[in-house]
């Protein structure tokens, strides 16, 4: 792939992701996907530019605004959206809903909704690969509502204290559900709080996917090579209510209009025109190659079959000895 | 041509009221555009519409009506055929608002009378006191709340005898009024063994010794005046078995030891099996053998008079089992507290004076069986052995048996069987 | 070959667990043992004394006091291909890591649709009887087997200390071992020296006829130390000893109340909302009509477990009030 094509490919990325969430949304209203939903939509670049730096056998735990990330990483749209329809075609067999996407072939580990619960896991897997000398990597992404949290300072301690292979990822979206962070965190630097943990930690603009792809690639190269986990602080905005109903008494309309001028689908298909590396027809074709995608994948869903209900209680206990 | 309905935005939204329409009729719209605001439990949420095309009518004017998730709010002619599956409710109709019915709602959404189905309230009968006389959630609590009996009311467990689980069980099989039964318990608890003692008392009228003296008055008249009966008696060596019953409580604790009297039984129990014709009912047809051995043994009681319930299978019991099952039944029988079907199943009975000091017994068989086993008590006798006289353990055994059926002949190999089993004791 | 008979070997709880981790580490590269002081201090209760010397920091690691990181990461590790064993100092703490255990240990199997499993083992002590005070002497282990997805074990005698451990680690999914405090010091002979035992049944360790105690773990050798004085009243005791809190084993508990027709539950937990309760709610459900008598508990008094030796022992369950309470059921 030219850089030029790569660059293309994270547009398409972003795109996919987008479109796939804006028809979450409408299938939300017409109430086939239910539970919660928590969309990604504005914060794309981030988990785009991360994923786009991983290797096959490196591990992502993410949170429950996750379908980003599970595209990204390669799930089948189609299988992660007959999982919000609660199909057992979906990629959880219908068992984790929006909150839970897991695949076991791409190291995807979820889809976590306890806020700073997937951080001590991430923490654990990497030391399996320190214990067992595999040079892998394990993202974890996590709001900054997280910070606050005593699992993410736990979890940055031990991580330091054992040289574990961690990218911890922290997507600054300013708010933890409706609470900014100036009213949540003494200290708003983030940086400085990985810095008290003796871990090289970066602010990135999350609203660019070549600043996020570039930064994490740094990032991703030192944990690999053996130089301890990283921070990254990702700085960006969610465009949406933090779930479907939510009326958004929080923050001000104009902040969010003012955050959309920087959207970074928008931003980039700009940059990719000005510099001649995208026409409109090309653009159209990744509108329609993505439409189609989408379309797919509400047809898969659509087609899928409910698991009996015999089978209610499976999967509580493991029925393969490994 | 499509209606554009309220949505559902959470799981925990059932319906909202429209504040604000940012469209009007004629106006063009783009997918994902907001066109409506409405106010939830939570707040003023925008709403969106899916679909390019252009309002054709808006079906609702904002207001403080409550409106219910699914109900069409705008009409929208779309400039392509969008798909929007909307499978699960059944569409509202859609005719023109001013012809409508005057009154809305004339029935409360599906969630209130859910919740009115589940309170166990007749939605019908409240009187709402929402707006339009609109029935609201709390108006179905309340009258829950009014017909529900107060938990003071409800008795507190002293409605029924109070019987455990397992006792009242038994009851019913046995067809016991629990209220009829007295606890032997200081706590006042009907427990199973209770039940048992009136479960057998059941079968005993008012007046116990009175009537089973009756019983055995008819009985024995019977026994005298229909079985011809024989009898058979032969001295048997007691020796051995004596001997070796001696090595063997010698190796048990002083409650499992076991008695004498149990080699007799279980030695008789053997040996009916061995000759046929004496273990069985003589009934209207002519004599029934029985398979199994229900071994009945004659137990006098304390008030007078005699009962002789059966030891169920005594030929197949260990001699341990046989010593527990008597005690228990000797410790009922004097308590009143036998069953019924121990009373009438014996298929030969075993009358054993010897702790009366008796030598020999010549017992009268309790029909319908057709044969009875006595012992005498077990004495010193002199008897000669080889030739030379020597002092030995002897009993007396007497049989006496039904000529209907049998002859002396098989009479004489039920003792002579009996003397073998005897002394081979260890073999029982 | 020998003809000298070696006499049998006479082991505490403590080295019994001890022994049982020692001999999975040789066997297998994926397990480890991770948790406060287990590695230089050699284990709050002395469990893994000596073991740091033999299998080195790596492997015996010391953990800053993180409970809900370390247990995340015992998680994590296991599913990242390891066999963790993750010491708990006590119940007590346990709380600071309940998020990782309730929320992540015994969900990931069912809500990946079965992609994921767990093989962690999480050890920790359990119980009062100290003098440790309320913070120290909680008895939780029924809040873990209210959760499904769990194993809770609770071996109450040396064999089960020694051989519950292998099985565990052979389990797939997350296993949680409750060694109560009480029993650390005890005293006895290995039936067999590598004998692993099952983790899935109920045991009867010793036979009655007029009443059962059903029991676990620390109570264990209360309830037949009730026994025995039972029997010197002629009433004969069943003790049940349910060594699998979850899932539990049902059809022991109802054989038992079929034979005996009554029954104390014994408990250091709470009764409300405990595993007693539970216990009994089976025996309601499903062998009500074998009762003769009302179910029994003999629980732990709902206080916080108070400091003065005089008080705690009065908030404990004890021999005299299993008796009483057996004597109670009888009429006797």
């Amino acid at each position: 792939m030219t850089d030029n094509e790569h660059r293309l490919h994270l547009l398409e990325q972003m795109l996919r992701i987008r479109r796939f969430e804006e028809r979450c949304a409408q299938l939300y209203q017409a109430e086939k996907i239910r539970g919660f939903l928590h969309l990604y939509i504005g914060e794309e670049a981030v988990a785009t530019g991360v994923m786009e730096v991983l290797e096959p056998d490196d591990a992502i735990v993410a949170t429950y605004r996750e379908h980003g990330h599970a595209l990204a990483r390669g799930l089948d749209p189609g299988l992660i959206m007959a999982e919000m329809f609660g199909k057992v075609e979906g990629c959880s067999r219908g068992r984790g809903g929006s909150m839970h996407l897991f695949d076991a072939s791409t190291r995807f580990y979820g889809g976590n909704a306890i806020v700073g619960g997937g951080l001590p896991l991430a923490v654990g897997l990497a030391l399996a690969d320190k214990l067992s000398h595999r040079p892998r990597v394990t993202a974890v992404f996590f709001g900054e509502g997280a910070v606050a949290e005593g699992e993410f300072h736990e979890s940055m301690n031990l991580a330091a204290l054992w040289d574990l292979p961690v990218l911890f990822c922290c997507e600054n979206n300013l708010y933890a559900m409706g609470t900014a962070l100036e009213r949540s965190e003494s200290q708003t630097q983030l940086t400085l709080k990985a810095a008290s943990y003796e871990m090289p930690a970066w602010e990135v603009d999350g609203m660019d996917v070549e600043a996020v792809a570039e930064a994490a690639r740094k990032a991703a190269e030192s944990v690999r090579a053996g130089g301890g986990p990283h921070f990254l602080e990702l700085r960006t905005y969610r465009f949406r209510a933090h779930s479907m109903f939510d009326p958004e008494l929080y923050r001000a309309r104009d902040e969010v209009e003012e955050w959309k001028h920087r959207d970074p689908i928008e931003q980039f298909r700009e940059r990719l025109i000005g510099e001649g590396v995208l026409d409109d027809e090309a653009w159209g074709e990744i509108e329609d190659r993505v439409h189609e995608e989408v379309d797919r994948a509400v047809a898969l869903a659509d087609a899928g079959t409910w698991e009996p209900v015999e089978s209610l209680t499976r999967f509580v206990y493991s029925e393969v000895a490994p | 041509m499509i209606d554009f309905v309220l949505p559902s935005l959470g799981a925990d939204m059932d319906e909202a009221m429209l504040v604000a329409w940012l469209v009007e009729p004629g106006d063009h719209v783009e997918y994902g555009q907001i066109i409506a605001e409405v106010e939830t439990d939570k707040g003023i949420i925008e709403i969106e519409c899916w679909h390019d095309g252009v309002i054709e009518e808006l079906l609702r004017r904002p207001g403080p009506e409550k409106l219910s998730v699914g109900t069409p709010l705008a009409r929208i002619s779309v400039d392509e055929m969008e798909v929007v599956p909307r499978p699960s409710e059944p569409r509202l109709p859609s005719a023109p608002p001013e012809q409508r019915p005057p009154r809305f709602p004339t029935q409360p959404p599906p969630p209130i009378r859910h919740l009115a189905l589940t309170l166990g309230v007749d939605i019908e009968k409240i009187t709402g006191t929402g707006a339009n006389g609109f029935v609201t959630r709390e108006d179905v609590r309340r009258a829950a709340r009014k017909s529900a009996p107060r938990v003071e009311e409800r008795p507190l467990g002293k409605g029924r005898a109070k019987a455990s689980p397992l006792a009242r069980a038994r009851a019913d099989e046995l067809g016991v009024d629990l209220e009829s039964v007295t606890a032997s318990r200081a706590d006042g608890m009907i427990v199973e063994a209770d039940v048992e003692s009136v479960g057998a008392a059941v079968t005993v009228p008012e007046d116990k010794v009175a009537a089973m003296r009756k019983a055995i008055t008819r009985s024995m008249s019977r026994s005298k005046r229909e079985i011809p009966h024989y009898y058979l008696a032969t001295r048997i060596d007691m020796d051995r078995a004596l001997t070796w019953l001696e090595d063997v409580n010698s190796e048990l604790p002083i409650t499992k030891r076991v008695l004498p009297t149990v080699l007799l039984l279980k030695a008789t129990a053997r040996a009916v099996r061995d000759v046929p014709g004496l273990n069985g009912h003589w009934l209207d047809e002519g004599f029934r053998p029985s398979e199994p051995v229900h071994l009945g043994v004659a137990i006098s009681l304390r008030e007078g008079g005699l009962v002789a319930p059966a030891i169920h299978d005594a030929d197949t019991l260990e001699l341990g089992e046989l010593m527990e099952h008597l005690r228990d039944l000797v410790t009922r029988a004097r308590s009143w507290r036998l069953r019924g079907s121990e009373m009438s199943d014996p298929t030969i009975t075993v009358t054993n004076l010897g702790d009366r000091g008796v030598d020999t017994a010549f017992p009268v068989i309790i029909p319908p069986q057709v044969a009875m086993v006595g012992f005498g008590k077990i004495v010193e006798e002199v008897v000669a052995v080889e030739g030379k006289p020597a002092v030995h353990s002897v009993v007396h055994a007497t049989l006496a048996a039904d000529h209907r059926v049998t002859d002396g002949h098989t009479g004489g190999l039920f003792l002579t069987a009996l003397d073998r089993l005897l002394q081979q004791p260890e073999g029982l | 070959m020998s003809d000298v008979i070696a006499p049998p070997e006479t082991i505490t709880y403590r080295e019994a667990i001890r022994e049982a981790m020692s001999e999975a580490m040789r066997r297998d590269d994926r397990v480890f043992l991770m948790g406060e002081d287990v590695g230089r201090y050699g284990g709050c209760y002395a469990v893994s004394k000596g073991m740091l010397e033999e299998f080195g920091p790596e492997r015996v690691r010391d953990t800053p006091l993180s409970e809900s990181a370390f247990v995340g990461a015992g998680i994590g590790a296991a599913l990242g291909g390891m066999r963790p064993i993750v010491e708990v100092m006590t119940v007590n703490f346990s709380l600071l890591a309940l998020d990782q255990v309730v929320n992540t240990a015994a969900v990931y199997q069912h809500m990946s649709g079965g992609q994921f499993n767990v093989p962690v083992v999480i050890r920790m002590a359990t119980g009062a009887g100290r003098q440790l005070a309320a913070q120290h002497s909680h008895s939780l282990e029924g809040w873990y087997a209210h959760v499904p997805g769990l194993r809770v074990l609770a071996p109450g005698t040396i064999e089960d200390a020694r051989g519950m451990l292998a099985p565990a680690l052979d389990d797939p999914d997350p296993v949680i071992i409750f060694e109560h405090v009480g029993l650390y010091n005890l005293q006895g002979e290995l039936p067999e020296v590598d004998g692993s035992v099952d983790i899935t049944t109920a045991q009867i360790r010793r036979v009655g006829q007029d009443i059962s105690v059903v029991t676990y773990g620390g109570s264990l050798p209360k309830a037949i130390d009730a026994a025995r004085e039972l029997d010197e009243l002629g009433i004969s005791a069943e003790v049940l000893d349910l060594r699998v809190l979850r899932p539990l084993d049902k059809e022991a508990i109802l054989r038992t109340v079929s034979s005996t027709h009554r029954v104390v539950i014994v408990d250091e937990g709470w009764k409300t909302g405990g595993i007693s309760a539970e216990i009994a709610a089976i025996i309601a459900e499903e062998a009500v009509w074998e009762l003769d008598a009302p179910i029994e508990r003999v629980c732990t008094a709902e206080v916080p477990i108070p400091y003065a030796r005089h008080m705690e022992q009065a908030a404990l369950p004890q021999v005299p009030t299993i008796v009483a309470a057996a004597r109670r059921l009888v009429g006797r």
